[in-house]
């Protein structure tokens, strides 16, 4: 029989992200303040996991989420006010039900009396008159202990049947012939006589007709009588009724639960008859019938043939035997990490050696070895879906990371005394675990920042006019292959005049040093940079953006800043989506190769003379497609000797960064698309500008991995002269180039 | 040949326990998590029976009923409710929404295939 | 140590190492014959040494990983000449630093005959391009003197642990950590920026 245990993980790891977005969203629940999706969420989370329990038969766990969705249920509906007291007894009932959870999973028991405090405070808030409570006790017993629970099956599961059929038999004693369940073999007489309409609400009476013959043997008679003539006949209405003779040792109440959906819309009747002799009779058509209505299963028509088998016991039959060969399916498993990093490190050898054997087979002459060739293809193919399959197993949504985020925003809130919404979106992102881990602390540090030293006051910021609550939004999205988070806040914008004298006063730059706008702002991720006058518990732990800015280096991401006086203040991160693995394009200068990020590249191009510009301070550009973008010389970047230096004898490679910003890369030759390993550069040596990490080619030689909006970075740093003002380089704005 | 089932519910658990009672006694079951993503999983799919949870983001399961039933090709399709909420209102709502019939959760693996039964054959 | 014995390329392992360990005194008695245990006798300690030059360099055995050939290498940009580049070991890249280039002697030229020290600092991995490999010397620490504090030969001081004087030879022992730290951000020093 199924085994509920198999559940029992997904319903915990269910019930974990469902706590932590019933947390998220009443935390956001403020008096005043209510936003029906929130709550609405908080609401189906609660009952989620309700729901969940109910079927692993936790039942202190349904009791007491009962409670709360009850409670939940009244503020959905707004039949009771948002208050600070409010919002804080359901977060406490957040907390127990994730307790409860804990003990439930740990196979523990609460302790006595563990959730009365809350019980209680929650119950203050259900003031709806006694009726509405318990009705809605009805609906879901809140009573621990059910009494059906003992009846249910093996399992000790609360048993849907019992209530159900107990419904119906309730049903039966007022309006139909009262029959007495006796556990004997009983033959009654059942009219149906459905409402035309039965067929669109999806019912079908020969479905009916086959629940029936589940229940014993049956004989059936189709009467035509109400059908009308032709040219009046609706095709989707229904002029047909039924009269089935059955015998059976189910209770009425099963027969009348075989019509449970159809009984409003339609006429019933249940007679008994005596028992007779003649139930040989309706045997034989039974089996008839039951054979042409369950072709797919000979063995349940064979059981049902069988006089002395029961329907009853047929059914069960067949259920076991389905239930034995294929309750073997299992959807999800839990793996060890160490195992899926092995199978990831494994792929990416795969990738290295096929990419190793089509090198040499590029070798063999053209046409040759047409089979081979074919098979290379297929197998590049193969190895490709390989990777992104392993890529996927390891792929979590940013929203694990993300809910963390509003507890923060409360408690620093309450610790700053400002007051601050957190707005979140894209949580459903998904990126490589690698990185959803790695991005915890960085995101901390970005929204502390953003309320320590952004948000104002709410004193401060009623004087400039604005709301007094402030905002700081997080989202996630996807863009040319990465993930780009952003940390926005509509505070008072990065004080650049401040951040200047102190950049000068640590002597991080010579005083009139005429930075831009932007670079002013990025000084802010300078070792040993803080701006807070006084250090506060909050940001001046010791760790500044600098160390925010080299975790997220380290990681092949960047982060920069944009601010606007007054306006607030925007950090944008991007990360690529994997660690692991990318599809690049390979190009040569010189003797050395490079691969570029394919989701990078425009296009590659040869231009012609009149293609070319040269501007007056040595930034050379180009017309493609028909603006100008900027020409970089990779071998005058990177020193290469022996490169081609004319353009139009070269190649250039269109390419674009995540910013949108354009370049053109003038490159000897491109080599070919290909499947890369990242191999990283900084676990033995360093990060270098320009470089996002390295890989080895087919020949076992390594390249470098471009990183295409360092290189901008770099060639910018370098026609403006300013190359040795700033340690770390400076972030490229969020425009494009138009020169 | 195989029924298909496709089970809507917001709750992977529910979404499981569902699939898992369903193709262990011999039925294809598909899934969408919420109505939105229903329609967006039936239109490309011949589907049996939807199993529907009432209760979910972004599409609610009455929501769902109407739009199924709205479209001819859906018009006698098997629908049913997935709820706690085994009061007469609540039925009522499914019915005049289009369902079919209901299944009161917490259900056990029997009972849901019995009903599936009822159903769809 | 298998390792290093074995992947050789190297230099014959001469009888520099009985001299060296006849050097020793009597603690030589208890090495001779079979190698010293490394981790041994903790005033004890094996260098493996080798030539750039007519200069004779030596690092701590225990931080050498292996001795391999010369693989042609993949060049970084924008770093000083002494950073020859990075090479494939076995899925690793490693960068390789020029010894020679590294003490103001300019590049290598590099033939077939030239080899890499694979040594590992920490948890890094580097390789060192030396010309040959010439011995591996037991020695105490009381052999070793402290480095002068002015120049020798070529090098400026800091970046010796030491001078081991034996018979008719001068091994400088290297403080490799701090050798490439100016490029690596390994230790901080004065000159941790690129360009010294």
């Amino acid at each position: 029989m199924t085994n509920l245990d198999q559940f029992k993980q997904t319903y915990f790891d269910e019930s974990a992200e469902l706590l932590g977005v019933a947390e998220a969203g009443l935390l956001r629940l403020a008096p005043g303040q209510v936003d029906d999706d929130e709550v609405n969420a908080v609401f189906r989370a609660v009952h989620s996991i309700k729901g969940g329990a109910g079927a692993f038969g936790f039942t202190e766990l349904v009791a007491f989420a009962h409670e709360f969705e009850a409670v939940m249920e009244l503020v959905r509906s707004v039949r009771i006010p948002i208050t600070t007291d409010l919002v804080d007894t359901l977060i406490r009932a957040n907390d127990v039900l994730a307790q409860l959870v804990a003990y439930a999973r740990d196979d523990g028991k609460p302790p006595d009396e563990f959730s009365a405090p809350v019980v209680e405070a929650l119950r203050r808030f259900n003031v709806e008159d006694d009726d509405e409570a318990d009705s809605a006790a009805e609906r879901a017993p809140a009573d621990p202990t059910p009494s059906n629970d003992t009846e249910g099956p093996e399992t000790g599961l609360v048993d849907g049947t019992a209530g159900t059929s107990a419904q119906a038999a309730g049903r039966g004693a007022g309006g139909l012939v009262p029959v007495v369940t006796t556990p004997d073999q009983q033959t009654y007489t059942i009219v149906f006589i459905p409402k035309p309409d039965l067929l669109l609400s999806g019912n079908d009476p020969v479905f009916l007709m086959r629940a029936l013959s589940r229940l014993g043997t049956i004989a059936v008679t189709c009467e035509t009588g109400l059908v009308p003539p032709f040219a009046h006949l609706e095709p989707e209405h229904l002029f047909l009724s039924w009269r089935v003779r059955l015998t059976t040792d189910a209770a009425v109440a099963e027969i009348e639960d075989v019509f449970e959906f159809v009984s409003d819309e339609s006429s019933l009747e249940i007679t008994t008859e005596v028992a007779s002799g003649d139930t040989d009779s309706s045997i034989d058509m039974v089996s008839d019938a039951d054979a042409s209505l369950k072709a797919d299963s000979v063995e349940a028509a064979a059981a049902s043939a069988t006089v002395s088998a029961t329907g009853t016991v047929a059914t069960a039959d067949r259920r076991r035997a389905s239930g034995g060969d294929g309750g073997l399916a299992v959807h999800t498993i839990r793996v060890d990490l160490d195992k899926i990093d092995r199978l990831v490190n494994m792929v990416g050898e795969m990738v290295i050696t096929q990419a190793m054997v089509a090198e040499h087979v590029r070798d063999l002459p053209p046409g040759s070895f047409q089979d081979l060739q074919e098979g290379l293809e297929q197998l590049a193919q193969h190895t490709r879906e390989l990777r992104e399959s392993v890529m996927s197993i390891r792929a979590q949504p940013v929203g694990s990371v993300f809910a963390r985020m509003p507890r923060l925003v409360r408690e620093l809130a309450g610790d700053t005394h400002k007051e601050v919404d957190l707005e979140m979106s894209g949580e459903a992102t998904e990126v490589d675990k690698t990185v959803i881990e790695n991005l915890v602390d960085p995101l901390t540090h970005m929204i502390r920042n953003s309320i320590d030293h952004g948000i104002e006051s709410p004193e401060d910021r009623r004087r400039v006019g604005k709301s007094t609550r402030g905002t700081v939004h997080l989202s996630a999205q996807h863009r040319s292959g990465r993930i780009v988070i952003e940390v926005a806040d509509d505070g008072r914008g990065i004080d650049r005049e401040r951040v200047l004298a102190k950049a000068v006063q640590r002597g991080l730059i010579p005083s009139g040093s005429g930075l831009s706008d932007e670079e002013i702002d990025n000084l802010i991720f300078q070792p040993g940079f803080s701006t807070a006058d006084k250090v506060t518990n909050i940001s001046g732990r010791g760790v500044g953006m600098d160390v925010v800015r080299r975790n997220i280096t380290n990681l092949g991401g960047r982060i920069s800043v944009f601010s606007a006086p007054g306006k607030g203040s925007r950090f944008v991160l991007s990360l690529p989506l994997t660690l692991a693995v990318l599809d690049g394009m390979v190009i040569s200068v010189g003797a050395e190769r490079f691969v570029l990020p394919l989701t990078n590249i425009v296009e590659s191009l040869r231009p012609r003379h009149n293609d070319l510009h040269s501007l007056v301070n040595r930034c050379d550009v180009m017309m493609a497609r028909g603006r100008y973008v900027r020409l970089v010389y990779l071998h005058q970047l990177f020193g290469i000797p022996g490169a081609v230096l004319d353009p139009t004898e070269a190649l250039v490679v269109l390419v674009e960064a995540e910013n949108g910003e354009r370049t053109g890369l003038v490159v000897d030759e491109v080599l070919g698309q290909q499947q890369v390993v990242i191999k990283s550069l900084e676990a033995n040596f360093r990060r270098l500008d320009g470089v996002a990490a390295a890989t080895i080619l087919g020949d076992g030689r390594v390249a470098l991995i471009l990183d295409v909006a360092g290189v901008q970075d770099m060639n910018r740093r370098s026609s403006s002269g300013r190359a040795r003002l700033l340690a770390a380089p400076p972030v490229s704005p969020i425009q494009t180039v138009e020169v | 040949m195989k029924k298909t089932v496709l089970t809507v519910d917001d709750s992977r658990t529910i979404r499981e326990m569902v699939g898992f009672t369903l193709k262990s006694a011999g039925y294809d079951v598909i899934e969408a998590h919420d109505g939105q993503h229903a329609l967006t999983v039936i239109s490309g799919t011949k589907v049996d029976l939807v199993i529907a949870d009432v209760n979910m983001p972004n599409m609610d399961g009455l929501t769902l009923i109407r739009r199924l039933r709205a479209n001819p090709s859906y018009r006698t399709l098997p629908i049913l409710m997935l709820t706690t909420e085994a009061d007469e209102k609540k039925k009522a709502e499914g019915r005049s929404a289009g369902a079919t019939g209901w299944i009161v959760k917490p259900f056990n693996p029997q009972k849901l295939i019995s009903v599936v039964q009822k159903v769809c054959g | 140590m298998n390792s290093l014995v074995s992947s050789t390329p190297m230099a014959p392992v001469q009888t520099g190492v009985q001299a060296g360990v006849q050097a020793g005194g009597a603690r030589g008695d208890a090495a001779r014959g079979e190698p010293a245990v490394p981790g041994g006798p903790a005033t004890e300690e094996q260098y493996v040494t080798f030539t750039v030059g007519d200069e004779e360099y030596g690092i701590k055995i225990l931080s050498v990983r292996e001795i391999r050939g010369w693989t042609p290498e993949s060049r970084l940009p924008n770093l000083p000449d002494f950073v020859r580049g990075v090479v494939n070991l076995r899925g690793v890249i490693i960068p390789i630093f020029d010894l020679r280039a590294r003490f103001g002697g300019g590049a290598t030229e590099v033939t077939k005959r030239h080899v890499v020290v694979v040594i590992q600092i920490g948890e890094r991995t580097r390789g060192i391009l030396v010309d040959a490999i010439s011995d591996i010397v037991t020695v105490s620490r009381d052999q070793i003197q402290p480095p002068p504090d002015v120049e020798t030969g070529m090098i400026n001081a800091q970046y010796l642990s030491g001078l081991y004087t034996g018979a008719d030879r001068m091994v400088t022992i290297l403080n490799v950590e701090r050798l490439f730290a100016a490029v690596t951000g390994d230790v901080e020093t004065e000159e941790a920026t690129i360009g010294v």
